[in-house]
């Protein structure tokens, strides 16, 4: 009985774990669809980073409340994944409780702490359910949720509570069953949460108990697997891709725009035509962003970091004046336009023209034209992305590659050009006030 | 006084101290003009030597790049760059966020090393040395005046402290607004906005931003940006407050009260 169950499990974890690794690997492909980008200077920064931001959820914090239910939640997961590897021990040499013996009286003290993280993660969890759902809290609740985002937030919310209490149960049964002094469950002393509730069970057969602790076990044990597939699927992934999104967010001043080196060149050849016969003619490069390739690794990777959780549009002056520009949609679109790149390379090796963009088809004029470029969706975002970046390079292609404009910014661009300011103005009034005041 | 351009400087053999970067909203627009004279007049009485570029400055590009046209933005800066170097200015100040932060962050990697300087920065520093001082009893002692971050200072350059120092200087009651700082709101200026119309919504967003300022009961609400001067302008007007409710630059505010 025992080594088929053994091998059950090592094969359960065997699937789950090639599962996870094949889907790992297509979004690893999608990722690096972007264009390439150097991101690996001042690494003490960058792991600075990673401390306080992704470990630390120091953005997290600029609402304290959520920030500590998320951090239960958060830590609850890490810290409960040293149970999980006793789990996955036990599982895989059919023992029971492997770390007891090992801890002694310490590890009662260890499964009193998990517990406590489960329990938090619940209470956590039941909240943020409420949240969602019955208080309506805004961002949690706008329009580009509307569908499967929405259904996925609640399943995860779902998901956790359900594992949790899997383990509590299978606790509560595992204490009776020591009671009973059965000899497969050796000794281990009450635990925190769940000791309390053991006397519900003390009527139960030993039968039954060993039938709850094994199906609790076992769902638990699934479950997580199970969560560890859909994570590739969902805005949950940010669980992993947070701790690389910090390595590499961008480490300048968030008002420096990223430089052209190919308009930079051609507008030198253009103001000091005696450099172009040191110069070989280039290929024409493609300027901004009009799809999915056109854009960064580090882009992508944002997209596939984000967690939708809207603290970027709640902070976006466009969408709280009821602009249609939602930075979490950009960061969103860019995601499903990235994946269904994925799907088609996946299945005929190769990408070609869908006659679908990520510009238009995904994301509009109108939304990329309402962005003040206020930087509130960079610095908000707790994991570190910047739809801003998007957002511009959409912008160069639309002016660059289609001249497409508003009628006021292509006046504004030719007042540039001729007058050098971008009103109408004659560059010789440009010193009138000092001569005002020279007298 | 006498304003001097780099031109002038460099005609009799001297170096200013600083080149006072004016930008086309300070040489132009009208209420911005008012700024750049208040700055120039806080300069001529500190004692400062500084010169403009006068025709010779242009705009920076910020506004054309924003929007996407990095060719136009491109002219303008190598254009600039090179002016620049001309004359070796080291030392740069500016009233406006925008030509800070491109002279600051996006001109290096194009061969223009400055060291860059916001006016309030500068103002602080001033004061700091004690090279400003306030008039006894001044006409902003505990009166309530609230700070528009810019988000060019603010988010973009994480300049949250300087401006506030200033108007702790003036002895003014500094209320804040709500979304103050690294959360503050947007005029709705930045990004090439202040050069068309704003996308359909339920509200613009200067004048969310004006009914925000208003609400602090402040009679003074103190900018830093000649584009944030005008969007807020805007915004009190629509609040129905622009007889009770003034907006003033920073450097304004220090010009009224320097002794």
């Amino acid at each position: 009985m025992l080594i088929i169950q053994e091998l059950l499990f090592v094969i359960a974890f065997g699937i789950a774990v090639y599962l996870f690794y094949r889907k790992a690997r297509q979004i690893r492909q999608n990722i690096l669809l972007g264009r390439d980008v150097q991101l690996n200077d001042e690494p003490a920064a960058r792991w600075r980073n990673v401390l306080l931001l992704a470990f630390g959820q120091k953005k997290m914090f600029r609402n304290p409340l959520v920030a500590v239910l998320h951090f239960f939640v958060y830590a609850g997961f890490i810290i409960i994944n040293v149970e999980i590897l006793e789990i996955i021990l036990d599982g895989i040499l059919g023992k029971h409780r492997l770390f007891s013996p090992l801890l002694g009286g310490l590890y009662p003290v260890l499964i009193g702490c998990f517990e406590i993280l489960a329990a938090l993660v619940l209470v956590g969890c039941a909240i943020f359910l409420i949240r969602r759902n019955i208080v309506k809290v805004k961002r949690l609740y706008q329009h580009e949720l509307d569908g499967w985002p929405r259904s996925d937030a609640n399943y995860i919310l779902i998901t956790e509570i359900v594992l949790m209490l899997l383990f509590l149960t299978m606790n509560t049964a595992d204490q009776a069953l020591q009671q009973h002094g059965h000899e497969h469950y050796m000794a281990t002393g009450a635990f925190w949460v769940t000791g309390p509730f053991v006397s519900l069970f003390s009527g139960l057969s030993d039968g039954t108990l060993i039938a709850i602790e094994r199906t609790c076990w076992w769902l638990h044990i699934l479950g997580i697997l199970a969560f560890l597939n859909y994570l590739p699927y969902s805005k949950h992934l940010h669980i992993i891709l947070a701790f690389p999104n910090a390595y590499y967010a961008d480490l300048r001043p968030k008002g420096k725009m990223e430089n052209m080196p190919a308009v930079q060149k051609e507008v030198q050849l253009m103001l000091q035509p005696e450099l172009a016969a040191d110069t070989p003619a280039g290929d024409i490069p493609k300027f901004g962003a009009k799809d999915v390739p056109d854009l960064t690794w580090k882009n992508l990777l944002d997209a596939y970091s984000c967690t939708e959780c809207g603290r970027c549009t709640a902070a976006c002056p466009a969408n709280i004046t009821g602009k249609k520009l939602s930075p979490r949609k950009i960061m969103m679109d860019t995601r499903d336009r990235a994946e269904a790149i994925g799907a088609q390379i996946a299945k005929t090796g190769s990408f070609t023209e869908d006659g679908k963009t990520l510009l238009r088809d995904y994301i509009t004029e109108e939304e990329l034209r309402a962005c003040t470029s206020c930087n509130a969706c960079v610095q908000e975002c707790p994991v570190s992305i910047n739809p801003l970046h998007i957002i511009l390079q959409l912008r160069r292609h639309l002016v660059m590659e289609e001249s497409s404009a508003p009628q006021e910014w292509n006046m504004m661009f030719s007042n540039i050009e001729n007058n050098m300011a971008p009103w109408k103005m004659s560059p010789d009034d440009r010193d009138k006030w000092a001569v005002e005041m020279n007298g | 006084m006498q304003i001097k351009t780099m031109a002038e400087y460099a005609a009799s053999g001297e170096t200013p101290e600083i080149l006072f970067w004016v930008g086309c909203a300070g040489s132009f627009d009208q209420r911005a003009q008012k700024i750049t004279k208040a700055f120039a007049t806080i300069l001529d009485k500190v004692g400062v030597r500084f010169a403009i570029l006068g025709k010779e400055e242009s705009c920076t590009g910020d506004p054309a790049r924003r929007a996407g046209n990095e060719f136009i933005f491109q002219m303008m800066a190598q254009n600039n760059i090179a002016v620049l170097n001309g004359y070796e200015v080291k030392k740069i100040v500016t009233a406006c966020p925008h030509c800070f932060n491109t002279l600051r962050n996006e001109y290096p990697e194009m061969g223009g090393h400055y060291e860059v300087i916001h006016h309030t920065t500068y103002l602080q520093q001033l004061i700091d040395e004690g090279k400003i001082r306030m008039k006894e009893g001044g006409t902003f002692k505990g009166r309530k005046i609230t700070y528009h971050d810019s988000c060019y200072l603010g988010r973009a350059n994480d300049i949250y402290e300087a401006p506030r120092k200033v108007l702790e200087a003036l002895d003014a009651e500094l209320v804040e607004m709500k979304r103050c700082r690294s959360n503050g709101l947007c005029c709705g200026a930045g990004g090439a906005q202040m050069f068309k119309e704003e996308e359909k919504g339920a509200t613009r967003i200067n004048f969310e931003r004006g009914r925000e300022a208003v609400e602090t009961g402040a009679g003074v609400i103190a900018s830093n940006c000649p584009f944030c001067m005008t969007m807020l302008t805007d915004g009190v007007k629509e609040q129905g407050k622009e007889d009770s409710v003034q907006v003033l630059d920073i450097a304004e505010l220090v010009a009224q009260q320097i002794s």
